[in-house]
């Protein structure tokens, strides 16, 4: 795909398996492929550890969809900086978290980003770019829009690459994201992740138009494209990410794949027939791309399933966040407010009724 | 009789409203044919059908906006907020538009809705899966704001909250949802907004809470009757409408009390509540006013900062003992 192509609206574009020229950098190509591996290794273990009970909270898989967020980030820069959403834990690992990190994190240890405040994706790294989701669906775009603007305002070519599931462009802060970036040219690339399903709810009952023209209507390129070819995925965003250095603005990029396991854990996810899923797992991002690579002068053995070195880092991260401590109780209290300048501030929590002064404690 | 959980009572109290008003409908997220997050609304989509068991878009501002539209219309829907902590995306909704309207039409309309949810903590939710909310919607005139804590009251309340021609915030205890398992009668009955239980009746210290913590609260009488120190604990059900009289007449009778909450403690609706007492009360009081309340920060993940973070059996038993001593 040529830079242009983001431009030209599509409901499909082809497959890796159509022949398109395959000259690429060998080191390339496998980054991607170990990539695709870390990624799904570490969700993968994830599943046993939860289901092994050592983790708290909720497991949002992303297994079907890891040629997105491998694809958008591989090729960005270490000052560019990503937004990513429950789905995309591998956004965080591609992007330059540790999976050691990351382990920590949804072990709720003292060792985790987020010090055991909040689990999952509910953390970043401002220093390599990874802007962290919360719960709040969309509230996160505004925010990308803010931080690819204060890029520019500070004189730099860095873009911002922001992901949302499709059933999040139904909020409105979806629309106000997208408006007030399209009216300033925003160099953030949105990037839609069509799985499917918005929890049990079918793109039927999400929105009445296909997801990419949403872009359209604020003024950008828009495009929806095969999200599970990995190497398309990385060609439409390079070719954006170019396009918003240069600054001619944001693209909308809809990545069509699918949710492979339920919206959590928890969701056996009744509401959808086994053909279906049947279906997508053919197109599985991973079984592809190597078929791709074997027919592309790639050996079986170039091709561990999945690579050695990912194993060894993934098994590291367990160990070390099972043998790193929880935090302690009173912790609770620190990071509320930014006490840098050495002004405690009144409201500094404390627990409970130890501020009603005789009844101490 | 028969057994239901708190969940289950709610699900009877919402079914047993729209079978018997056809006005009554539910909306939010996944609500169809997936029968709500944690499955509130399940079966209603076989017995009601879609048109009246909306799956939505995720979009509460919409999913507000759209009961508020339908309310004015003599409708009477019943808004799921699949977490309550997402109120705050239907805020200005519920706040600017569902509470003002009939004041802005000199009473010649109302807005009779329900927006319902999970809310609370101690589940390692983490921050935007525990929070209670419900003090915000306290400050917002023309909004009644409700929290059960027995699922006998789950049932009587939703339905009196469905029945009412306001806007009805209706806050569960998702940490009771399955834990709690009561006989409720099988009769169809009512449990009016605005009028507070004895959840334990005592004559030493009155406790004044709301849902979680009034089981919490029960549990701490228990223990503290080792010490010979009688709790009497109030659940007032309902934050607007507010039973004073209730409160008052328990603590002219204790001359000591407590008040428990989940939410923080700094513009919790506990302080209203001693502000009430402070008012007109102070000639009973033999004893400052405590509150025991969540501490000022956000519901944190990790087991033990939630542990620090939430009011405990502990809390409330060593701050019964020193006010006891008084
Ligand atoms: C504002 C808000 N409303 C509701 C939810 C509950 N919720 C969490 S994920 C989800 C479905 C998200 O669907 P989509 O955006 O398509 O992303 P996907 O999970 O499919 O990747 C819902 C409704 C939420 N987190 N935030």
């Amino acid at each position: 795909m040529n830079a242009k192509t983001p431009a030209r609206s599509q409901r499909r574009a082809p497959s890796v398996a159509d022949g398109r020229d395959a000259r690429r950098d060998r080191d390339l190509l496998y980054g991607l492929y170990r990539q695709l591996w870390r990624v799904r290794h570490f969700e993968e273990s994830i599943g046993r550890l939860n289901k092994q009970g050592k983790i708290l909270g909720g497991v949002y898989s992303g297994r079907g969809q890891e040629a997105i967020v491998v694809g958008t980030i591989y090729g960005l820069r270490r000052d560019d900086k990503v937004a990513p959403v429950h789905r995309d834990m591998g956004a965080f690992l591609v992007k330059g978290m540790s999976a050691r990190q990351m382990m920590s994190q949804i072990m709720a240890r003292a060792s985790a980003p987020s010090r055991g405040k909040d689990s999952w994706t509910h953390t970043g790294d401002l220093e390599i770019g990874v802007i962290g989701s919360t719960s709040m669906l969309a509230s996160s775009m505004p925010i990308a829009a803010g931080v690819a603007l204060a890029g520019r305002m500070l004189g730099r070519d860095s873009v911002a690459v922001c992901y949302f599931g499709e059933g999040s462009t139904a909020r409105g802060d979806f629309h106000e994201a997208l408006n007030f970036a399209g009216i300033h040219r925003i160099p953030c690339v949105w990037i839609c992740e069509n799985n499917q399903y918005a929890y049990s709810t079918p793109p039927a009952l999400e929105s009445a138009v296909p997801f990419y023209k949403k872009g359209e209507a604020y003024g950008m390129p828009s495009c929806a494209i095969d999200g599970n070819d990995v190497l398309e995925v990385y060609d439409t965003t390079m070719a954006a990410v170019e396009r918003a250095r240069r600054g001619e603005g944001g693209t909308f990029v809809e990545c069509v794949t699918y949710r492979m396991d339920g919206h959590s854990e928890a969701d056996q996810a009744n509401y959808r027939d086994r053909a279906e899923v049947e279906r997508w797992a053919e197109k599985d991002p991973i079984g592809r791309y190597r078929r791709y690579l074997l027919d592309h002068g790639f050996d079986e053995a170039d091709l561990p399933e999945p690579p050695p070195d990912v194993v060894q880092e993934v098994r590291d991260a367990v160990e070390f966040a099972q043998n790193s401590p929880l935090p302690e109780g009173h912790e609770a209290a620190e990071d509320l407010f930014d006490e840098s300048a050495g002004v405690t501030h009144w409201a500094t929590p404390y627990p409970n009724y130890v501020r009603t002064p005789w009844l101490g404690r | 009789m028969h057994q239901t959980t708190y969940l289950g009572a709610i699900r009877e109290g919402i079914a047993e409203e729209m079978r018997r008003e056809e006005r009554v409908f539910v909306l939010g997220e996944d609500v169809g044919v997936y029968g709500g997050a944690f499955k509130v609304t399940d079966g209603f989509h076989d017995e009601f059908g879609p048109e009246r068991v909306i799956d939505m878009p995720i979009a509460e501002s919409a999913i507000v906006g759209v009961s508020i539209g339908a309310a004015l219309m003599g409708m009477r829907p019943v808004a799921e907020m699949q977490f309550m902590d997402f109120i705050s995306c239907g805020f200005d909704q519920i706040v600017n538009e569902a509470a003002t309207y009939r004041y802005r039409y000199g009473g010649a309309c109302s807005v009779p809705m329900v927006v319902r949810g999970p809310s609370g903590g101690n589940i390692h939710g983490g921050l935007f899966h525990s929070q209670s909310r419900e003090a915000w919607f306290t400050q917002v005139a023309g909004l009644k704001v409700v929290m059960p804590a027995t699922a006998y009251d789950a049932k009587g309340l939703i339905k009196a909250a469905i029945r009412d021609n306001n806007p009805v915030i209706f806050f569960e205890h998702k940490y009771l949802y399955r834990r709690v398992k009561e006989n409720i009668p099988d009769e169809e009955y009512i449990v009016p907004l605005g009028k507070a239980r004895v959840a334990s009746a005592g004559t030493d210290i009155t406790v004044v809470t709301w849902g979680a913590m009034v089981s919490l609260c029960q549990a701490a009488a228990e223990l503290l009757e080792e010490d010979d120190i009688d709790l009497e604990v109030i659940d007032i059900r309902t934050m607007v409408p507010l039973d004073t009289e209730t409160i008052l007449e328990s603590v002219r009778k204790t001359n000591r009390v407590m008040v428990v909450h989940e939410a923080s403690r700094t513009g919790g609706f506990g302080g209203e509540i001693a502000a009430i007492l402070a008012e007109q009360a102070f000639d009973s009081l033999d004893a400052p006013i405590v509150r025991i309340a969540s501490a000022d920060t956000h519901v944190p993940f990790s087991p033990p900062l939630e542990r620090f973070y939430l009011p405990s059996v502990t809390d409330v038993v060593e701050a019964a003992r020193k006010l006891a001593r008084y």
